[in-house]
């Protein structure tokens, strides 16, 4: 029997981008209000979930071709990275500073190197979502 | 005169949400029970709005934003589940 999930595959083609950009939106509103990199994180891994549900494996793996056992460890070092490196500079492990920067147009805004930690736990987030699920999903394949 | 009207339409969005459970629960189909689901997200999500126009805070529009997410996620993946057995597939056939 020939499948037609045309309109889901055109809605998911669309939703897949808003829901990057909310990811995106609540990786940096982290700092004062709710967000953060965890939950950016489990967005990312939503939208990529639902690639995968509405389109099948090979499709998505050649379109997006990552070992997400590799996403979520590129994601603890740099986590770690961002721990140790306040160290070689006789500050406490885990140590985070910020400054501020004039930039051109969006006038004077702060940059924290807490954002290093951030991107490392979202992108263990992501890896280790993304492994649980499609290990689970393929092991029942007959 | 606002608050009121806002506490109303609470009251009416938890009725609707007890209604669509007793369809989740009752339902005679799988497709009643996800139908009843998919209806019982929507209308949290919109107590949450007016629970945020009521509290006159910001911090509640992002509930909104991935309750529409997970909601939408869920719908479909029970869809596919009844529909072909397996919800990610290995190869899709056409």
């Amino acid at each position: 029997m020939k499948i037609n999930d045309l309109i889901l595959r055109t809605v998911v083609q669309f939703v897949v981008f808003i829901v990057l950009t909310i990811a995106i939106y609540l990786f940096f509103a982290g700092h004062y209000t709710p967000g953060g990199g965890f939950v950016a994180g489990l967005v990312l891994a939503s939208a990529v979930v639902m690639l995968y549900i509405s389109f099948d494996t090979d499709t998505v793996r050649k379109g997006l071709p990552l070992d997400f056992k590799i996403v979520a460890a590129i994601g603890v070092t740099l986590a770690l990275l961002s721990g140790i490196l306040p160290m070689l500079f006789g500050q406490p492990f885990l140590k985070m500073s910020s400054m501020n920067i004039q930039f051109p147009l969006i006038g004077e805004k702060t940059l924290a190197t807490v954002m290093i930690f951030e991107l490392g736990v979202a992108l263990t987030v992501v890896g280790v979502v993304m492994t649980i699920i499609l290990s689970i999903s393929e092991g029942s394949d007959d | 005169m606002i608050d009121v009207i806002l506490k109303i339409a609470l009251t009416l969005f938890s009725l609707t949400i007890a209604i669509s459970f007793y369809r989740v629960a009752k339902g005679p189909s799988m497709p009643d029970r996800i139908v009843g689901l998919d209806t019982i997200g929507v209308n949290l999500l919109s107590m949450v709005a007016i629970i945020s126009i009521l509290f006159g805070t910001k911090a509640y529009l992002e509930v909104i934003l991935i309750l529409g997410i997970l909601s939408f996620i869920g719908t479909i993946a029970f869809s596919k589940f009844l529909e072909r057995g397996v919800i990610i597939e290995r190869k899709s056939n056409r």
